[in-house]
């Protein structure tokens, strides 16, 4: 960074000191309490806890998953259809974005609770006699989570597949490709940083994330962040709750670098 | 020509309309087994929406398209068996050159060591042995043109269409390239259509060219033909240089042309019959039987020839062509020139 450079940057430097940097390191402090490492022990030695973290994993695997498995066809649909429809998907894609979390999951407890809009269908409807459980459970929390975090796949993936010259599928149908092996041999190697770093932002995500579980989860769903927070604000155990931040933060930062180092090799091997 | 038995490419009355805009106006031709057929035009004449008819990535409003007897026209682009070279190349840029030539083959299931025998030939053809690992991004503009030639042919395809494959070349690798195509087609007896906007690329490659303008086929012919003999106006000025004047028939073999001036031409149009006439700027002699004397307006010097600009009295303004001997006349200097009546085209 030259001089120059970097004076116009310091509001923002001071600001990302005093605010994130700063309680970072002093959260570091409290895990460390006392001068030993008892509460790190405690995060990682004990079965339940361990649980915690397994959970937190499954539920970001799965949530990444069923995003991709959703927001692929949306992203590519909006990449290859006319203007109009891709500005109407865009709308569709980017009005949840705009709209608070907190408003989108209790809309989600509204119509997935014991007596909400799903289960009253269902059943009016004669489908089924006894309400399906959907809230306060793993089902609830991915659904949530899902559509909360779709955006994050969704764009990535447009952006991708805009980028393949439309010839080159043109090109391909023309030397006798089906439309599936148009897929599978030309689009989805082509758009592979998009599907990849669309899964790497929803999983990272994922794994810190709190207001949905919290409230689709009913305190049933144990994801990290949700015991966290219960560490501090109802067990008042600090140095545990920094602790396990510590240890989130950590996973986090690795599960990055890994996908940086995957993605900088990809690039490497196709230059 | 004329016969449809011997067309390999029979295209009958095909139209196609984008909203209000005529594209394609009842378009028909034939191509013959093994001919290279030119669909010259501007851009916007709907020489690029034939191609897509024939290829099959547009459906045409009216109309069929047949090849070797065989009717396409609702056929999607897959099963059509056409080979392709895409203005820019469309080459798979995260294949090499070898799975590149592959790929058309693969889709038809061809045996492993069928299709590495075929890559190696096609790539062998176009002079690229050796490069069969690389990706498309470490070829030069010429190599990928070559790698999109061996990809459109790899698989014996019964038409290739190449559109306007010429274009991002520069000027001496796409004069080499089109003698190889043109070798090539030859070679495999390929019944072929080349679309350009490039009349002087036309006649180098073509045996025959379709000249469009508009949605329609303005001129089907040979290349001299269609060079020295023009059906109009549009194909006259679109290909080569030309001055183009428009006059009465006085009396056979007699043009007074608009502006009063008259002419000595070859042509048995009936005295009366409105005519437009063309005089080829490499045409004109020192003299002859017309002869033309006026003063320079602009003179450029071309290596191997003089361009003047003459304005003629009391008439018609003169684009001239002389071989360059001597000095190059300076404007203002005073000129005269001639023009025999079988080097003047009246149509």
């Amino acid at each position: 960074m030259t001089g120059r450079g970097f004076l116009p940057a310091l509001p923002a430097l001071i600001l990302l000191f005093v605010f994130f940097l700063f309680p970072v390191v002093r959260m570091l402090g409290f895990s460390l309490e006392g001068g030993t490492l008892d509460w790190y022990a405690k995060a990682l030695g004990e079965q339940l806890y361990l649980r915690v973290f397994w959970n937190t994993f499954e539920i970001a695997l799965l949530v990444t998953f069923f995003c991709l498995l959703l927001g692929y066809p949306l992203g590519f649909l909006m990449a290859t259809t006319t203007p109009f429809w891709a500005t109407v998907g865009f709308i569709f894609v980017l009005l949840p974005l705009w709209t608070s979390v907190l408003v989108r999951t209790y809309a989600w407890m509204v119509l997935l609770g014991r007596n909400g809009v799903f289960n009253r269908t269902l059943m009016e409807a004669g489908i089924t006699t006894d309400p399906i459980p959907m809230l306060h459970n793993f089902t609830g929390v991915l659904i949530g989570m899902v559509h909360v975090l779709l955006p994050y796949m969704v764009l990535p993936i447009y952006g991708a597949v805009r980028k393949v010259d439309p010839a080159i599928p043109a090109a391909a149908a023309g030397l006798g490709a089906s439309s599936f092996a148009i897929f599978r041999r030309i689009y989805l190697p082509l758009t592979l940083n998009g599907i990849f770093a669309g899964s790497v932002l929803v999983f990272v995500l994922s794994l810190g994330f709190f207001i949905t579980p919290a409230l689709l989860g009913g305190g049933r769903v144990m994801m990290i962040a949700v015991l966290i927070e219960q560490q501090v604000r109802e067990a008042l155990n600090w140095p545990f709750a920094a602790a396990l931040s510590a240890v989130l933060l950590v996973f986090t930062f690795a599960v990055y670098a890994m996908a940086q180092r995957f993605t900088r090799s990809e690039a490497e091997a196709a230059r | 020509m004329s016969a449809s038995g011997s067309a390999d490419l029979l295209i009958e009355g095909v139209g196609k309309r984008f909203g209000d805009v005529v594209a394609l106006d009842h378009v028909s031709l034939q191509v013959a087994q093994g001919e290279l057929l030119t669909i010259l035009g501007p851009s916007g004449s709907g020489k690029t929406t034939l191609l897509k008819v024939v290829a099959g990535f547009e459906t045409p409003d009216a109309g069929r398209v047949t090849v070797g007897g065989v009717e396409i026209t609702a056929l999607p682009p897959a099963k059509r068996d056409i080979g392709m070279v895409f203005q820019n190349y469309a080459l798979f840029p995260h294949l090499s050159v070898a799975a590149n030539v592959a790929f058309p083959l693969e889709m038809r299931n061809v045996a492993k060591p069928e299709i590495e025998r075929r890559v190696a030939e096609a790539l062998a053809m176009v002079e690229l042995k050796g490069y069969e690992a690389r990706l498309p991004r470490q070829l030069s503009g010429g190599q990928q043109q070559r790698v999109a030639l061996a990809r459109a042919i790899v698989f014996n395809p019964r038409l290739l269409l190449l559109d306007e494959p010429f274009g991002a070349l520069d000027r001496k690798l796409r004069e080499t390239m089109q003698l190889e195509v043109r070798r090539l087609q030859r070679r495999l007896g390929l019944t072929t259509i080349f679309i350009t906007h490039d009349q002087e690329e036309a006649l180098v490659l073509s045996d025959r060219i379709a000249v469009m303008n508009r949605g329609t086929i303005q001129q089907i012919a040979t290349t001299t033909e269609i060079y020295e003999r023009p059906a109009n106006d549009f194909v006259a000025d679109f290909v080569g240089e030309s001055n183009i004047f428009h006059g009465t028939m006085s009396a056979p073999g007699m043009v007074v042309l608009d502006g009063g001036r008259a002419l000595q031409v070859r042509s048995d149009k009936p005295a009366g019959a409105k005519v437009g006439v063309l005089m080829r700027p490499e045409r004109f002699a020192p003299s002859g039987a017309n002869a033309f004397s006026g003063e320079v307006i602009e003179s450029v010097y071309l290596g191997t020839s003089f361009k003047l600009r003459l304005a003629c009295e009391g008439g018609p303004e003169l684009l001239v062509r002389q071989p360059a001997r001597g000095a190059l006349p300076a404007a203002g200097a005073r000129v005269t020139v001639g023009i025999e009546p079988e080097s003047i085209h009246v149509f």
